[in-house]
């Protein structure tokens, strides 16, 4: 659970040091006695504030996750080390490669429509958008390549946790991903509508992105501690 | 500023009142509504609970008289009583219930800042209990693996509900987590984004702040336990080996290999401890504030109390080992896990002694959340007071598997939170409803339950030192060393439960009387200070401030101020040499 842990010591940090930063240590009562403070809350959005908490979830999702990884390799924290005398180590299908450059251009793509969006670029930012999410659809078809490719290699049994874990990791980052697809969706589809000013679809795009890049960290991550061991 | 304020311009939540009776009750985005149905699910389904409680101890008390509860039957009650009373009932009421109730009131907001997804997590909520009530009706009935669901037991033929009960109840959870995040997402998004004017952190009610920090909690916690759910579910059903240790079964080898109990119970407990104060942190909260305004004092040590809920929350995610002393570890590793159980005392002893320092020379109402609050210090202080004993390895060791381990258990997590529950839901009855509620029942319904708590617990400690097992389903001459009276104050036990159980009934009857026929209540009728009780209309109506939001010029807590008319300062009242500026300053007066 190591990871697990630094990862609650991180999020705690940032959590006491956030709620410091918004004036825990202010004293309401000295200002007073010239009226009201002004309106509380960050001046950014409460959808920004959403789903930068909810990324914390999704963080905290993954790293126990990994935990779980590596403690079924046999890393037991306070228990010795039980090496896993079943863990076959699988050799990870070459097509993730070609998948982790489709979703690094998804992301670079997603980032452009962020700009073109800030620049109110209408028809740039619908072409991007929309490349965006091809590029996803496609790294997700590679994902399911990879399981079948995995399906019919000579280790694969369900019984070897290396592949167990294989899947689920990556079942669980494609989901992921399928639920951005979801958002994906309705802003192209409001970016495309003649009643929508561009101004108001700019603020999901810059989240939607926020997201891209979040999950292309997620996998590069994954892919890493999949490569390695 | 100006780009940002631009680039993130959100279209202003429509407040026209939804018209139709559907719209309005049933796929309702009004945080209050949402709040009611959350408590009516958790509520029924808690009585679905508190059910197979007595029959557990019709079978404790009683042995060999019933019948109709068979062995297997008792666990699948034992099972369904533990997970539903931690997670579909205080979890969901407190948060889901109080949580949305609250939030939007108390820091002067007209609703949650996403109401839709409120919505969806109130249906994804009742969603997970249908899942988990249909357990009872599948082949085999519910999971009787224990509310911990410890593998390999849980997935292996001879535990009840082990092929198709464990799968309801890990799919429930599952959705449940689902639902909880939703709803967590609102209500931190709702304390940090949506306060109004002069509602400065430091000004926020306890209750706002117990929520607070506990959404947290469960947004980072719950993580862990849908880890564990998908995992032991795809060993169930594929045939993985996660947790599936190569293990004989029915003199048969299973398929699993070397899979690991162990890693189970780190990611069951990593989010089974701060689940405690997933229920603790809203209780700590809520009773500050019936303490206070029922004590017309303010709270003791406003500042401690919110650092200490702070504190609580990040030591809760370095202290669930404690729960796996017996599983075999690393001494070193006990012995951190036992410092860390009793740092965490630190703080929460603060919280105990301020509520006994906001009572002291205050001007103490006896009401019936009155009684609820104060009923909960005691018993929090006893709960409390065991678990130092569990919290130090060699002691637990042979605690661990004892009655005592229930005794500590209830009184601190079941107990304790259920009398918060009480005080809370006959504290805001007059604003939810507008009726009052009938005292002298609510006072009857507080000593029988307070007493018969006690009835029931106490001699469980007694029965935990004496080394009685807990989880058997019968004491038969097979266990010599227990002696008779164990089996007297089983039926003392059994009898106290069944008492108690039958109170709740009472509790119920003044709910639904009252809310027909009760007195129409006054918009405040305690009182208090804080924003809920300052709304135009009780109950309040969509969008809960008419047209103008209200703007904070003080505290929660200007009680029994000096030089003011009335014995209490509504947060929403300037300062004026009438209204004077109270103990905000945390100047003793």
């Amino acid at each position: 659970m190591s990871l697990t842990v630094a990862y609650a010591a991180l999020a705690t940090g940032i959590a006491v040091w956030a709620v410091l930063v918004m004036k825990l240590r202010a004293k309401p009562w000295e200002v007073t006695a010239a009226g009201v403070l002004d309106k509380q809350g960050f001046n950014v959005s409460a959808k920004r504030i959403g789903l930068w908490i909810f990324l914390a979830v999704v963080t905290s999702l993954f790293c126990l996750f990994l935990s779980a990884y590596y403690m079924r390799m046999g890393e037991h924290a306070g228990h010795g080390t039980l090496p896993a005398t079943d863990w076959q180590s699988i050799r990870d299908p070459s097509i993730l490669w070609f998948n982790t450059v489709l979703l690094i251009f998804g992301s670079v793509a997603m980032q452009s429509a962020r700009s073109a969006v800030a620049r109110s670029q209408v028809q740039q930012t619908r072409v991007r958008l929309f490349a965006a999410g091809l590029l996803t659809f496609a790294f997700l078809i590679g994902q399911w390549l990879a399981w079948r490719e995995l399906r019919y290699s000579p280790l694969f049994s369900p019984l070897n946790p290396a592949v167990a874990f294989f899947y689920v990791l990556t079942a669980v980052h494609g989901l992921h991903l399928l639920g951005g697809l979801f958002v994906w969706a309705r802003t192209l589809a409001r970016s495309l509508r003649k009643d929508v000013e561009l101004i108001d679809v700019r603020l999901s795009v810059e989240l939607t992105s926020v997201y891209w890049h979040y999950l292309l960290l997620v996998w590069l991550g994954l892919f890493a501690v999949l490569l390695s061991t | 500023m100006a780009f940002v304020a631009i680039a993130d311009r959100d279209h202003e939540h429509a407040l026209h009142d939804p018209q139709s009776f559907i719209r309005k009750y049933i796929w309702s985005q009004d945080h209050k509504v949402i709040a009611v149905q959350y408590a009516l699910v958790a509520i029924s389904i808690g009585l679905v609970a508190l059910t197979m409680s007595v029959l557990m101890r019709l079978q404790l008390g009683f042995p060999d008289t019933f019948h109709i509860i068979a062995p297997q039957d008792y666990y699948q009650y034992i099972t369904m009583h533990g997970m539903i009373m931690v997670i579909y009932l205080l979890t969901a009421l407190f948060l889901g219930g109080f949580g949305n109730y609250l939030i939007p009131l108390m820091l002067g907001a007209r609703d949650m800042v996403f109401p839709y997804l409120n919505m969806l997590s109130f249906w994804f909520y009742l969603l997970a209990v249908l899942v988990l009530c249909a357990g009872f009706f599948v082949p085999g009935g519910p999971t009787g693996a224990g509310w911990t669901l410890y593998p390999p037991q849980a997935v292996l033929p001879g535990t009840p509900g082990a092929s198709w009960g464990i799968i309801c109840m890990l799919a429930s959870l599952a959705i449940f987590i689902v639902a909880f995040t939703m709803g967590g997402l609102n209500y931190v998004t709702t304390v940090l984004q949506a306060r109004c004017r002069g509602m400065t952190f430091m000004r926020m009610p306890l209750s706002v702040w117990g929520i607070f920090m506990a959404s947290i909690l469960g947004l980072l916690a719950f993580p862990a336990l849908f880890v564990s759910a998908i995992m032991m579910a795809l060993d169930s059903l594929v045939g993985t080996s996660f947790f599936m240790p190569a293990v004989s079964s029915m003199g048969e080898r299973t398929v699993h290999t070397g899979g690991s109990p162990l890693l189970f119970q780190h990611l069951f407990w990593f989010f089974g401890h701060p689940e405690v104060y997933i229920v603790a942190l809203p209780a700590f909260g809520i009773v500050s504030d019936l303490l206070s305004t029922h004590a017309r004092r303010n709270i003791f040590g406003y500042r401690m109390m919110v650092w200490a809920i702070l504190a609580i929350g990040c030591l809760s995610f370095v202290v669930w080992a404690h729960h796996m002393y017996v599983s075999g570890m690393n001494p070193y590793f006990g012995f951190f896990f036992a410092t860390t159980t009793l740092i965490i005392a630190v703080p929460t002893a603060i919280k105990v002694y301020n509520w006994v320092l906001t009572l002291w020379r205050g001007d103490v109402h006896l009401t019936v959340p009155m009684l609820f609050a104060i009923g909960f210090i005691f018993t929090f202080i006893n709960g409390g007071l065991t678990g130092l004993f569990l919290g130090n390895v060699t002691v637990d060791v042979p605690l661990s598997g004892t009655y005592f381990v229930v005794a500590h258990f209830h009184m601190v997590m079941g107990v304790s939170p259920i009398l918060v529950v009480f005080g809370s839901i006959y504290h805001w009855y007059p604003k939810i409803t507008g009726r009052m509620f009938d005292e002298r029942l609510g006072k009857f319904h507080f000593w029988m339950t307070f007493l018969g708590a006690y009835a029931i617990f106490l001699p469980m400690h007694y029965m935990g030192i004496l080394g009685v097992p807990r989880r058997y389903y019968g004491y038969t001459d097979a266990i010599q060393f227990i002696p008779p009276s164990v089996h007297e104050a089983n039926e003392w036990i059994s009898i106290s439960a069944m008492i108690v159980a039958a109170t709740q009934l009472v509790f119920l009857y003044n709910l639904i009387h009252s809310y027909f026929k009760g007195p129409v209540a006054d918009p405040n009728p305690w009182r208090a200070t804080t924003l809920e009780w300052q709304t135009p209309d009780t109950p309040p109506k969509h969008g809960n401030w008419g047209k103008d939001l209200p703007e904070v010029h003080r505290w929660a807590y200007d009680y029994s101020v000096p030089g003011a008319p009335e014995d209490f300062i509504p947060q929403n009242v300037p300062h004026s040499e009438k209204t004077p500026v109270g103990r905000e300053h945390g100047v003793p007066t």
